[in-house]
């Protein structure tokens, strides 16, 4: 059975003034896939993620995500994607159950689905203790399983995760993996983006960017034996040293 | 001239940041403090570097205790705290100026130590710190705290948010900075970064789990793991988690760490139960344990 794609990126460009940011890069990312977007700090990440979330218009190529145009549909692609970032994720000053219903209402839910969601959410993490407290007090481990949740409760077809897991313990960590990897079973397309390495490996194929472009994209396995090496770590640094 | 810390406990409210910590770094030696977001490693920094009085225990730092001797302490340590925490409208060569001012000494007196260092930044000396990359950013930072030649350096979460390329670039560093005969204490949430440690210690929730060398640590891990892959990872996953033998099961990339809670444990067997399971294309193998399998068995 062929895979639709989700993404499909073809020679897209964004420059600033004379600066390539994002140089021609051309790839696609299949439903139910975990793509791990790579690159240095300044390789352009940000720049074509912005791009494919509908929030900066490329200078020229071509997008489409989640079956939406980049330049003519961008406020479609924004309905149909989940976004989480460890910097931008819940209010810390709203409690659990308060950021769902917030985040639900953003997304157009009826209020009988937000409370069937909010339901579903909190006993599916075991919050049902703390579903009252304000999320500024709760383990960074915890918000993040959380914020995770909330970028799917529009149930959307792809979800950005930006940098999501640094800082928290392994155990925590390695739970989180699972719930994207239960999405993403469930049919969900994991797009993310993370300066470590570790996690690059449970990816099911990584792109690295390198000054604007794409210089390698396979499955870390391939990638592994391409450069001959034993970890991602070292596939990057032989990539961005040069 | 380390660090010696004994019995520390503080709490915040009904938040007991720090259980009775005790550990000493030995002089010139580069030791990793271990441990995820909250284990109370910022806590134990503020302590060592006279910014946060401990409820109770005893700590000195190059031989000064940190209640009696906290002056001493202060002139004598470098701190480089998880925020950036420079003059961001200072330029760099400016923010450097500062900081060797403000501990009575020169740039040009203790250049040699930071020269390394600092040549890289050096083509931006003119500009302002707040519109430095996040590497350049965090060479700077170690320039300054190194600029009055201190015989104890502490490095909260330095590496935190950088690429790999600077974090080794940043490694490097430390390892000659050993050299030069400077103590250092680093914390990092990173487990792959303990082996480039000396000793480490593992914290978490206000403890210490283990303290040892990272070989010595791995080496002591009580179980044999098994590699386990398979054509479906989430399939994978769950069946282990099923299996009324399992002790552990962590996903390690695109593998699963496994242990089992049986001394006879046969791998045909588990294969057997996986196939079972309906899944196909089925690895199985030994594995070395690593400093996160390590963690996560002391965490258990």
């Amino acid at each position: 059975m062929k895979k639709t794609n989700v993404i499909q990126a073809e020679d897209l460009t964004k420059m600033f003034g004379d600066f390539k940011a994002v140089n021609g890069i051309t790839f696609e990312v299949k439903k139910g896939e975990i793509f791990g977007f790579l690159g240095a700090n300044g390789a352009g990440k940000t720049t074509a993620m912005k791009m494919l979330i509908g929030i900066s218009i490329p200078t020229s190529g071509k997008a489409n995500v989640a079956g939406f145009d980049v330049f003519t549909q961008a406020e479609d692609i924004k309905k149909n994607i989940g976004y989480m970032s460890q910097k931008f994720a819940l209010y810390d000053d709203l409690t659990v159950k308060e950021n769902i219903s917030f985040f639900g209402g953003i997304y157009g839910l009826t209020k009988a689905r937000i409370k069937e969601k909010t339901k579903g959410l909190i006993e599916d993490l075991g919050l049902q203790e703390v579903s009252n407290q304000l999320v500024g007090s709760l383990p960074l481990g915890w918000k993040q399983k959380i914020s995770f949740s909330v970028a799917l409760l529009h149930e959307p077809k792809i979800v950005f995760l930006d940098e999501p897991t640094g800082g928290v313990d392994p155990i925590t960590r390695r739970q989180f993996w699972e719930m994207i990897y239960k999405a993403a079973h469930d049919g969900t397309t994991i797009f993310v983006t993370t300066h470590y390495m570790d996690e690059a490996e449970y990816c099911d194929r990584v792109s690295i960017m390198v000054n604007g472009k794409i210089e390698a994209l396979n499955t870390p396995k391939k990638l592994k034996e391409q450069f001959q090496v034993d970890n991602m770590n070292d596939v990057f640094l032989k990539l961005a040293r040069g | 001239m380390g660090i010696t810390i004994s019995n520390i406990s503080k709490s915040y409210k009904e938040v007991k940041a720090l259980q009775d910590i005790s550990f000493e770094v030995k002089p010139n030696e580069l030791f990793g403090l271990i441990g995820p977001d909250g284990a109370g490693k910022t806590t134990l920094f503020r302590i060592l570097t006279t910014l946060l009085i401990a409820d109770k225990g005893q700590a000195s730092v190059a031989g000064f205790d940190v209640l009696n001797n906290f002056k001493d302490i202060r002139k004598h340590v470098g701190y480089m705290p998880g925020r950036f925490s420079l003059y961001q409208d200072l330029t760099v060569e400016e923010n450097l100026q500062f900081f060797a001012t403000i501990f009575g000494t020169t740039i040009e007196e203790n250049y040699d130590l930071i020269k390394d260092i600092y040549v890289q930044i050096e083509p931006f000396k003119k500009r302002r710190a707040g519109k430095l990359s996040g590497g350049m950013k965090q060479k700077l930072a170690l320039s300054c705290a190194l600029i009055h030649k201190p015989k104890v350096l502490f490095l909260d979460e330095p590496t935190t948010g950088v690429d790999p390329v600077s974090r080794k670039e940043f490694w490097d560093m430390l390892k000659r900075l050993q050299q030069k005969n400077i103590t250092i204490l680093v914390s990092t949430p990173y487990m792959d970064e303990a082996a480039l440690c000396d000793r480490i210690a593992l914290i978490q929730d206000g403890q210490i789990l283990q303290i040892d060398t990272p070989e010595a640590i791995v080496k002591q891990y009580p179980k044999t793991i098994y590699n386990v892959s398979a054509n479906n990872m989430y399939q994978l996953i769950n069946s282990l988690k099923a299996y009324q033998y399992q002790h552990s099961v962590y996903p390690f990339g695109e593998f699963v760490h496994y242990t089992d809670v049986r001394t006879d444990f046969k791998i045909n067997d588990l294969k057997m139960y996986l196939e079972d399971a309906n899944l196909i294309n089925i690895h199985i193998e030994k594995t070395q344990a690593t400093i996160e399998d390590s963690f996560m068995e002391l965490a258990k």
